[in-house]
């Protein structure tokens, strides 16, 4: 926070409400930069001819320089309204510096693609190609990222669940962390994709084999997460609770797993993201479903534009779901000070 | 010592007390490169309602005898009664309140005082009594508050609710004013003796600090350095509430320091 530009400190003052005189009467500053670079952006795409590479034109070009010019007036017409415009605004202020900077970095890619072929195609495709392809092929999309999410959740899941009681068992119990320790220390670092030959030969099926690899892949951080936070319980609160009279599946039920929850999250999370990883590699090699099977499918057909939707789509994906898992942990941990906001 | 009179000593109501018996206690700890001794043959009762201080070093092995008192580990030789009955483990008829509040951080002030009850399936039919223990330390309010917005002293208080509401018939104390700051500690002390005296169970308290031994208790046991003997026992024949200036609480405690080795510098 040492860098906090004056022009910062104004915003945010404003959007305190300190300085309600003045900020009633004057505009939205950033909205109105925003608004010109998003006009600019159609500008550019709609006056200046794409770059001839041998077969047609890009489609959706003049669709995408009227939807940023569109963009660019609703932003003028908020930001001269101010505070008038009421919650909107209110919402957008703090984006205020995203709203100019994504304008611009979607100039350059368009520059760099469209306009002047610096990226060559079909390798690199502009972002107007990104809406031909949310546009006609939206309904395989669709289904592809349903199909992944179902994968990813069966296996997250189960994992989750597993690795879980796992973590617990050998935390708690000196028998069974004897017998299973070994046995996740050996295997549980090996890179779940590595057994992905393996799984589809011995699998049922290959949706199954994909199920089992991410959730073996999720169990691993998740069983050992969990047994360090039951292991590293402070000895004083079984000590609490004896004398009082609890009894045993009352100190793992009420104190260790409470205690230990906020290491299961952590657990959690990079779980989630080994899931990705694997859920991915499995669509890619044999699962002929979802994103990942979109990606290789698209590739093939070199239908890049394609590859790159998908991939925003994957983003958006996991990125929403890390964001849930987020919230989750706040709700389940609200007794917590302190901790990191995604 | 001190001629008792029998009327002073009954200041604290003998009604729910538990009478503890030690007898011939002696402890040792297994440690990676042999045993070491803690205690040695340590013979001390309690009688109901009593309220007992073990004054001795740091380090001394105090504590551990509070752990065989309370039944979280079992004495090596030797053995410890509540009323005639060995005791094995541990039971919530016997509290302990320890140095640290160890209140639990992911539960609100109201539901770490309910612990108790909930452990013993009590909770769902007698939900007052965590009210009253709150009240009783003065912390309704705080009920639906987390352990971290508290004051060490506060989490104190609510780990003392935490110990009350099981109704216990001895309150083993292990330093659980040791962390506070003095005035803290001091407020704490006189709210410890009015307690004891309405509730009247009896009270185990380790201490190294002579003024709180002697201020709270009606006896002061004095312990050796490693392995615990006992030294010496002081008697307190003065009523409660008691004044920390009294003439005769200084006389004790110079004869507590006396046993203690340390009475050069008074």
């Amino acid at each position: 926070m040492t860098t906090t530009t004056t022009n910062d400190v104004l915003l945010r003052a404003g959007q305190a409400g300190l300085f309600e005189g003045v900020r009633t009467a004057g505009a939205w500053r950033t909205g109105l930069l925003a608004s010109v670079t998003w006009l600019l952006l159609g500008a550019i795409t709609l006056r200046w001819p794409n770059k001839e590479v041998g077969f047609s034109d890009w489609a959706y070009t003049d669709e995408f320089g009227y939807a940023t010019i569109a963009a660019g007036v609703v932003l003028a017409v908020l930001a001269l309204a101010g505070d008038r415009a009421g919650r909107i605004v209110h919402l957008l202020r703090p984006a205020g510096q995203w709203l100019v900077a994504a304008p611009l970095l979607l100039g350059a890619w368009e520059i760099l693609t469209a306009k002047l072929g610096v990226l060559p195609s079909p390798f690199f495709a502009p972002p107007q190609s990104l809406i031909e392809v949310y546009g006609e092929d939206w309904s395989r999309l669709g289904i592809s990222t349903a199909y992944s999410l179902r994968l990813l959740v069966h296996g997250f899941a189960a994992g989750g669940l597993v690795g879980f009681l796992v973590g617990a068992t050998i935390g708690w119990s000196r028998v069974a962390g004897y017998w299973v320790h070994p046995v996740l220390r050996f295997l549980g670092p090996v890179p779940a994709s590595a057994l992905l030959p393996l799984a589809f030969f011995f699998a049922p099926s290959s949706y199954a084999a994909a199920v089992f690899l991410i959730a073996l892949a999720t169990a691993f951080p998740v069983a050992v997460l969990t047994w360090s936070g039951v292991a590293s319980v402070n000895k004083s609160y079984y000590d609490v609770a004896r004398t009082l009279g609890a009894s045993e599946w009352f100190l793992i039920l009420r104190v260790a797993i409470p205690a230990a929850l906020p290491q299961v999250f952590v657990g959690l999370f990079m779980g989630l993201g080994a899931a990705f990883s694997v859920l991915v590699t499995a669509e890619m090699m044999g699962v002929k479903a979802g994103l990942g099977w979109y990606l290789q499918w698209s590739q093939g057909w070199a239908a890049y534009s394609n590859m790159y939707a998908a991939l925003i789509v994957m983003a958006i994906l996991c990125s929403s779901l890390i964001t849930l898992l987020f919230k989750v942990r706040d709700r389940a941990l609200s007794w917590q000070k302190g901790t990191v906001k995604w | 010592m001190v001629n008792a009179t029998v009327e002073q000593q009954t200041e604290a109501p003998a009604k729910t007390g538990a009478h503890i018996d030690i007898q011939h206690v002696s402890h040792w700890f297994k440690l990676p490169n042999g045993v070491l001794q803690v205690l040695d043959d340590i013979s001390l009762t309690v009688a109901p309602g009593e309220f007992v201080a073990l004054l001795g070093p740091s380090g001394c092995g105090k504590s551990t005898l509070l752990r065989l008192v309370a039944g979280l580990e079992p004495a090596t030789t030797g053995q410890v009664a509540q009323d005639d009955i060995k005791i094995t483990r541990p039971d919530p008829s016997r509290i302990v309140v320890f140095q640290d509040p160890t209140l639990y951080p992911w539960r609100k002030v109201w539901d770490n005082v309910a612990l108790g009850l909930q452990a013993r399936g009590l909770l769902r039919e007698q939900r007052h009594r965590v009210d009253d223990a709150l009240a009783l330390v003065g912390l309704s309010e705080f009920a639906d508050a987390f352990p971290h917005q508290l004051s060490g002293g506060m989490a104190q208080r609510v780990a003392l609710a935490r110990a009350l509401v099981n109704d216990p018939q001895l309150l083993v104390l292990d330093e659980p004013l040791g962390k506070l700051d003095s005035l803290t500690r001091l407020q704490m002390q006189s709210e410890l003796v009015s307690l004891w005296q309405r509730n009247g169970f009896s009270a185990l308290l380790v201490t190294h600090d002579v003024e709180e031994a002697l201020f709270l208790a009606n006896r002061v046991i004095i312990f050796s350095d490693r392995p615990a003997r006992i030294r010496a026992e002081l008697k307190v024949n003065l009523p409660y509430p008691r004044h920390r200036g009294d003439a005769r609480l200084a006389e004790l405690r110079h004869e507590a320091l006396r046993h203690l080795g340390l009475d050069a510098s008074w």
